[in-house]
């Protein structure tokens, strides 16, 4: 079975399409990545798998039952998502936000037990935000605020972790340290990650599988080496991308071309097609 | 390690610090008053006073159903702050300046003017009245990007100033000799005791249980409804609970002591800074120091005269109208 599967999903805002017969579905413990231009409905789909979309929830299936056949609570207990943006007056502290994932695994009142201050404070040693544990979320940096929320749906619990684009904004180390906090933690725990990501060279190193959308369609669903070709790049994304192998792991590698590059195309340095 | 306190401790600490004010303010609140020394009262109070003098009459009759009022009001109305302020997430919203307690006046005064009792319909038709404004309020601002803080704030006071208007323009039009009791009562008044205290009582109290129990779903909803669905919540469901709950307990109230203004701005701001942002504390902290804070404030609006008494919304919105523009120059910022 299954971990997340989408059958033949069409969405539309008003009349402007945005999904169009989307259908996929991701193994357990899958490290899933969806890749596509702005606007190509990434953030669409991931919200249709994360149940925020109601017409979608007969579509959308998780662990073999459609989103529908849970509650809010079921749904919470076996699937957390980590936030591409918070609201800009967060005013709660870190540890309280990484509690916050106990939430769908406590009674009526809410109130947490010793158990839950010891999985949150597990979560945050993980993740490394420990001593941050007292300071507003406001407070913190990019990248540490990133490692909260990962933090929370560490502690949360969950089978599934869906991530919409974690690592931008944040250096090189920083993207780095994320990615490997979460292959670690999928190793660890055989957890399912589907994550959003527009940095073509994490998706090739991290990602088993691809998924390229473009227009709300599905362009290309493989391992990176068969999604992440120069042909495949070129026409989706509108513009010269060269692909070679990774020289430290045996992955796709990606390049931009600058328009300055192209020029020189004439003395036979650079091999572009168009 | 350090972050984690049991949140039952805090409550705790919380509880009795607050408890303490309110006792204390419950016994000024009786003890002071045009008649009779306050060491008088209290003897009184203690039961050690004879059982049939005038000031026992007082007290018994006219201060303690007074009192009740009072820190029943200033509950329901800085509890109803607080949860517009966390559902709307929007740091001047309260039923006052959301326009949600002229609806519910212009429903009682409908009701008032012809002559229909308290119980129940005067309550209804301002609970119908408060319901319709929310729904004109909230209406006319959801754009497609949700509730925009702004037109929020506009929309409620457009919707204060027409209701002030529909008000004016029936008591103008009636004839009927109670026209400077609601003039006074319009502008908040805790007078008017002997109808109600305890139906209001009686509706309100299951009101705050909901309430404190929907506390921990604030905390989330604070954080942006899709973290909180992603957490469990169903964002749908409790926010109709707590709109309806909130205005239903804010048109009660609106019924027995008028517009009261600010209130709901002044003490979920206070607690917020003391007590941080955690719902399961404010929500008690509001019940408990929002009434300690309308009893002082009506024990002022009845002694600072020098004949007769004051309504208290003069007091409160001296002290809140300034607060709302310090918040909403730091909003700004």
């Amino acid at each position: 079975m299954s971990a997340v599967t989408v059958r033949n999903l069409t969405l539309a805002y008003g009349k402007k399409p945005i999904l169009r017969e989307v259908s996929l579905s991701v193994e357990k413990g899958e490290f899933f990545v969806i890749i596509g231009p702005n606007g190509a409905g990434k953030t669409s789909l991931l919200k249709a798998i994360a149940g925020f979309n109601k017409s979608a929830d007969t579509r959308v299936e998780i662990f073999g039952r459609p989103i529908a056949a849970y509650s809010r609570l079921q749904l919470a207990q076996i699937m957390a998502m980590v936030p591409q943006q918070i609201p800009a007056d967060f005013p709660f502290a870190v540890a309280d936000t990484v509690l916050m994932g106990r939430t769908p695994h406590l009674g009526l009142l809410g109130v947490e037990q010793e158990h839950d201050f010891m999985v949150a404070r597990q979560a945050m040693e993980f993740t490394e935000v420990i001593h941050l544990a007292d300071r507003r979320l406001d407070q913190v940096s990019g990248g540490e605020r990133q490692r909260v929320f990962i933090a929370r749906a560490i502690c949360q619990q969950s089978r599934i972790i869906l991530l919409d684009e974690p690592t931008t904004a944040l250096d090189p180390a920083h993207q780095l340290k994320i990615m490997d906090l979460m292959e670690r933690f999928r190793k660890e725990r055989g957890t399912t990650l589907i994550m959003i990501s527009h940095d073509l060279n994490l998706a090739a190193m991290y990602g088993d599988r691809l998924l390229l959308i473009k227009d709300g369609m599905i362009e290309k669903i493989g391992a990176p080496a068969d999604v992440l070709t120069h042909e495949q790049l070129t026409s989706s994304y509108g513009c010269t991308l060269l692909v070679d192998e990774n020289p430290v792991i045996a992955r796709p590698r990606v390049t931009m071309v600058p328009e300055k590059c192209k020029r020189s195309q004439a003395d036979g340095k650079i091999i572009d097609t168009m | 390690m350090n972050g984690f306190t049991s949140i039952y401790k805090k409550l705790i600490i919380v509880s009795a610090i607050l408890g303490l004010l309110l006792v204390c303010s419950f016994v000024l609140g009786i003890s002071i008053g045009s008649s009779g020394g306050a060491g008088e009262a209290l003897k009184i109070l203690l039961g050690k006073g004879e059982p049939e003098s005038m000031l026992s009459v007082i007290i018994w009759k006219i201060r303690f159903p007074r009192v009740i009022l009072a820190a029943t009001v200033g509950a329901v109305l800085s509890l109803g702050g607080l949860v517009f302020q966390s559902l709307l997430r929007n740091p001047l919203a309260e039923p006052y300046i959301l326009g949600i307690s002229g609806g519910s006046a212009v429903g009682a005064i409908c009701g008032m003017l012809c002559g229909l009792p308290l119980f129940p319909w005067v309550t209804s038709i301002a609970f119908c009245g408060s319901m319709l404004t929310l729904a004109l309020v909230l209406g006319l601002t959801a754009g497609r990007a949700g509730l925009r803080k702004d037109s929020l704030l506009l929309g409620g006071v457009m919707m204060n100033a027409f209701c002030g208007a529909i008000i004016m323009f029936l008591i103008s039009l009636s004839q009927s000799s109670q026209v400077h009791h609601i003039l006074f009562w319009l502008m908040g008044d805790l007078s008017m005791t002997e109808a109600g205290t305890l139906p209001l009582l009686i509706t309100v109290i299951p009101c705050f249980i909901i309430i404190f129990i929907l506390a921990r779903p604030m905390n989330l909803l604070l954080t942006g409804t899709e973290n909180a669905a992603s957490l469990g919540v169903n964002v749908r469901l409790i926010s109709m609970v707590l709109l309806v709950v909130t205005s239903l307990m804010v048109s009660l109230v609106v019924c027995l002591s008028g517009l009261i203004g600010f209130v709901g701005l002044t003490i979920p701001h206070i607690f917020r800074l003391i007590l941080g942002p955690d719902h399961r504390l404010l929500v008690p902290a509001c019940i408990l120091g929002g009434s300690s804070y309308l009893i002082i404030c009506d024990l002022l609006a009845r002694s600072l005269p020098v004949e007769g008494e004051m309504p208290v919304g003069i007091i409160t919105a001296m002290v809140g109208a300034p607060l709302f523009v310090f918040l909403l120059w730091r909003v700004k910022r």
